[in-house]
């Protein structure tokens, strides 16, 4: 019986490591902090991935709660910061961007965080002119 | 004479496959596929400094209070009623301050506007609905609100869209909704309006 063929196997393995690489998007951060996000009807996709940074805001992990603590923490690439270093955080992801106008903060904030710690987010976003803000949340029926 | 061609090994490439599955393997595990969604909001810019009284005087009449405390209790008011609400009404209650559908003297003032495509239109675009919240409010309850606030506009749009075009609001064109929106603006505030006229 003649041997099948696989020449032609890479290049099909090949195809479908390159239609991975276009639809999924690298797992940036770390996550420090941990949460579930809200569930919502009226929700839109965010489409451009380049003009969007996360602010990820809940209680420290569990590995690093015996540290950290419980209380609510806000989380800034790989590490924890104050609100006031939102502003910061805001301008550096602004100047690697193309069309900074359309600059996109998404707040992934924990169901249970108190409004207290997005108020002041909101108004340091504001401060810092970043006003289109998305309050990532699943989708519920 | 030694041969024009000698017939040279083919390179073994038996382990391409492997290799390339191992780089599939791997950009599986560092990427997600899971795409990003969210309520989109657009924040009201930073005041300005050398403007003393940023407040705006809004009649009392064109305020609906949303309030939600830190129990994630919502509390209603505007002239026509006030007191404890829910969740499920919220929508219905919205919709109905924004509509002001029988022009009454309690809810948002209409006037004539000259929309593109709409023509002149009746319009309560100086209705405001004012959002606040304690800094103990679960971000759940708040988002709740947020998400029954768009939710109620989203539906005043889609239905104005059927009355005048006959299509659902994301099935317009640009323009279309553009004057859609024109007719029902978002004014959601989370700042504290004064007011003046009426009670209290």
């Amino acid at each position: 019986m003649p041997e099948m063929n696989t020449s032609s196997l890479p290049d099909l393995i090949f195809t479908i490591l390159f239609f991975f690489m276009m639809v999924t998007t690298m797992r940036e951060v770390t996550l420090k902090v941990k949460f579930v996000i809200p569930a919502g009807t009226e929700l839109e996709k965010l489409e451009k991935k380049s003009v969007v940074s996360f602010i990820y805001v809940g209680p420290p992990t569990d590995n690093l709660r015996a540290q950290m603590g419980s209380s609510t923490r806000i989380q800034l690439n790989d590490r924890y910061a104050e609100p006031r270093e939102v502003m910061d955080f805001v301008a550096a992801e602004r100047k690697g961007m193309t069309n900074q106008a359309e600059q996109i903060i998404s707040i992934k904030a924990d169901q249970h965080t108190q409004m207290g710690y997005i108020t002041d987010i909101k108004e340091v976003l504001r401060k810092s002119w970043a006003l289109r803000i998305n309050y990532s949340a699943s989708r519920r029926n | 004479m030694a041969k024009k061609k000698k017939k040279m090994p083919g390179l073994n490439t038996s382990s391409t496959a492997d290799i390339s599955f191992m780089l599939l393997i791997f950009f599986l595990i560092t990427t997600s596929m899971d795409t990003d969604q969210g309520l989109a909001r657009r924040l009201p810019q930073p005041p300005d400094p050398d403007q003393e009284d940023a407040t705006m005087d809004i009649k009392s009449r064109n305020i609906l209070y949303v309030r939600i405390n830190a129990a994630g209790q919502l509390w209603i008011k505007d002239e026509t009623s006030s007191g404890e609400g829910d969740f499920r009404e919220l929508r219905a209650r919205v919709k109905e301050f924004v509509k002001n559908e029988h022009n009454l003297s309690k809810l948002p003032e209409k006037h004539v506007k000259n929309i593109d495509l709409l023509g002149q239109c009746f319009v309560t675009d100086k209705h405001v609905i004012s959002v606040q919240t304690d800094r103990g409010t679960p971000y759940n309850a708040y988002f709740q609100v947020q998400n029954e606030l768009v939710a109620a506009y989203n539906e005043l749009r889609n239905e104005l869209a059927k009355q005048k075009f006959g299509r659902e609001f994301q099935y317009l064109t640009k323009e279309e909704q553009g004057a859609v929106k024109k007719y029902y603006p978002q004014n959601i505030s989370e700042a504290e309006p004064k007011k003046y006229g009426g009670d209290q």
